[in-house]
């Protein structure tokens, strides 16, 4: 072999140890970029597909271990019905500012040009900084919107937790709620994950009479038919950190700074739409 | 000069790269939770430990001697690039859950160590056969402990049901210590000493005796 030839004392001069360096990044370089712009498009379209999924498990129309929904439509038919909005998070209205399909908030967050810094005292979720347009995914029927998914995230116990919660019809019945990264400890906080305390959000009331949040994850449920359980959800045994981080994340993102003004703007057009019918 | 056969099956219980050198034991914790990332994770581990064996092996002889170890850590940091960009355009779900673990398979001593006491100083083709023996012998000792790991501590194997738990209307009460990295740490220092009862010259002489404990008498 032609390598082969080359002498000690060769070998460790200092020309060929820069030949050898030169030579050695230029092939591993080729094939590290050649790769990673030839597989790009398909990295791309699995992340989107895997947001999908996520979106679509918040709402309740995928089971968590499978990728195929009921009457066997696959995730790209089912996220098919949803309408992705931009939304300005301040006035509550849709906005064309950014492509919805390019825009990604949790990015838009740390930019200071497009998000807002938060006073601690607002700032119950622990995010530092929200961004000023974020996404909604709308699913809507024949007789108006069937659900609504919104983007949610906070501090737990070791790190932000990223997930969507899904709205019913009525904008104040949560649907669902699923985390889709997280750090919390396998097994106590965790168990986010778990599909039975997963099922526990269904038909949780987000708003109280006066239409702020008011989630609240309790160690012992408030007797059933009372007012209090209509807003309860039971807490995670052994983990109190993550368990506050999941109910302020969940009423952040629901209130004032999150997106209530949208919600609420939805709740008027909805009401008009049900005049308009009755006239 | 050891033969092609003894390279490749030597590792696998003889010379166990986590048995009995103890390296890669970081990975062996993380990515044995469930067998579907284990064998996804070794495989990685087998394509890089021998691609990099045979690259180190073909320039061994025009590597200058004081940038060798950068050199092999170039090729084996392309490598590792290679196999994680490939995994998350043809196996997303399973990168995402082998997170950084795929990348970490370039500070894996298996690697580097084969690189270097191997590969530098033998032909190709036998360094190619040492890298995947010993990426085999990492495999086996992973395959066992997740073998362990994933039934008791999520009745399931390979995403199948074999202990139906008591959260989904079964009996079996899952331990969730086998979900955390501590619980490896066990199966494998009870993996390392079936191997030394098996094979007893793997047993290390105590590195100093224990004097005998002072009598009644004495300490008076």
């Amino acid at each position: 072999m032609a390598e082969e030839t080359g002498s000690g004392s060769n070998k460790d001069g200092l020309r060929n140890t820069f030949s050898v360096a030169v030579f050695l990044c230029l092939v591993c370089s080729i094939v590290v970029s050649g790769l990673a712009v030839l597989l790009k498009p398909m990295q791309l379209l699995n992340k989107e597909l895997d947001q999908k999924k996520n979106i679509l498990r918040a709402a309740g129309l995928l089971a968590a271990d499978s990728d195929i929904g009921s009457g066997g439509r696959t995730v790209e038919e089912m996220f098919a019905d949803f309408t992705v909005r931009a939304v300005d998070l301040d006035t509550g209205e849709y906005t064309d500012a950014v492509n919805v399909d390019a825009y990604d908030p949790i990015r838009a967050a740390s930019d200071s040009a497009v998000s807002t810094d938060l006073s601690a005292e607002e700032d119950i979720a622990t995010l530092g900084r929200r961004e000023n347009v974020s996404l909604v995914f709308i699913k809507t029927n024949d007789t108006g919107i069937d659900k609504v998914v919104i983007p949610v995230r906070g501090f737990g116990l070791w790190g932000t937790l990223y997930g969507y919660l899904a709205l019913e019809s009525d904008l104040s019945t949560i649907a669902g709620l699923g985390f889709y990264q997280h750090k919390e400890t396998p097994g106590l906080g965790g168990e986010v994950d778990n599909p039975k305390w997963k099922q526990g959000w269904q038909g949780v009331q987000l708003y109280d009479d006066v239409g702020q949040p008011a989630v609240d994850l309790v160690k012992l449920r408030s007797p059933a038919n009372s007012n209090a359980a209509r807003f309860e959800v039971d807490a995670l045994s052994g983990a109190t950190f993550t368990t506050r981080g999941v109910k302020n994340l969940v009423n952040f993102w629901a209130g004032d700074l999150g997106f209530r003004p949208f919600i609420e703007k939805l709740k008027t057009q909805q009401m008009q739409a049900s005049v308009g019918e009755h006239r | 000069m050891a033969t092609q056969k003894e390279v490749l099956i030597d590792p696998i219980f003889n010379n166990n790269p986590i048995a009995l050198q103890v390296l890669g034991i970081c990975s062996a914790l993380a990515v044995t939770i469930n067998m579907a990332t284990t064998l996804v994770m070794c495989l990685a581990v087998i394509f890089v430990t021998t691609m990099s064996n045979l690259s180190v092996s073909l320039l061994r002889n025009r590597i200058p001697t004081n940038i060798r170890i950068i050199v092999q850590m170039t090729i084996i940091a392309s490598l590792v690039i290679v196999v994680d960009e490939t995994l998350k355009a043809f196996a997303y779900d399973i990168s995402k859950s082998l997170s950084v673990f795929v990348g970490l398979i370039i500070t894996n001593c298996i690697v580097m160590g084969r690189a270097e006491a191997f590969a530098m100083q033998n032909g190709p083709f036998l360094s190619a056969m040492d890298g995947f023996g010993n990426a085999l012998g990492y495999s086996v000792v992973l395959i066992g402990v997740a073998l362990v790991r994933e039934p008791l501590g999520s009745g399931t194997l390979l995403g199948y049901e074999i202990l139906p738990t008591v959260a989904n209307g079964g009996w079996y009460l899952p331990n969730g210590m086998l979900l955390l990295a501590p619980s490896a740490f066990f199966i494998i220092g009870f993996f390392i000493w079936a191997i030394r009862a098996w094979k007893t010259d793997q047993v290390e002489e105590p590195e100093y005796e224990i004097a005998p404990n002072a009598q009644y008498k004495e300490a008076m």
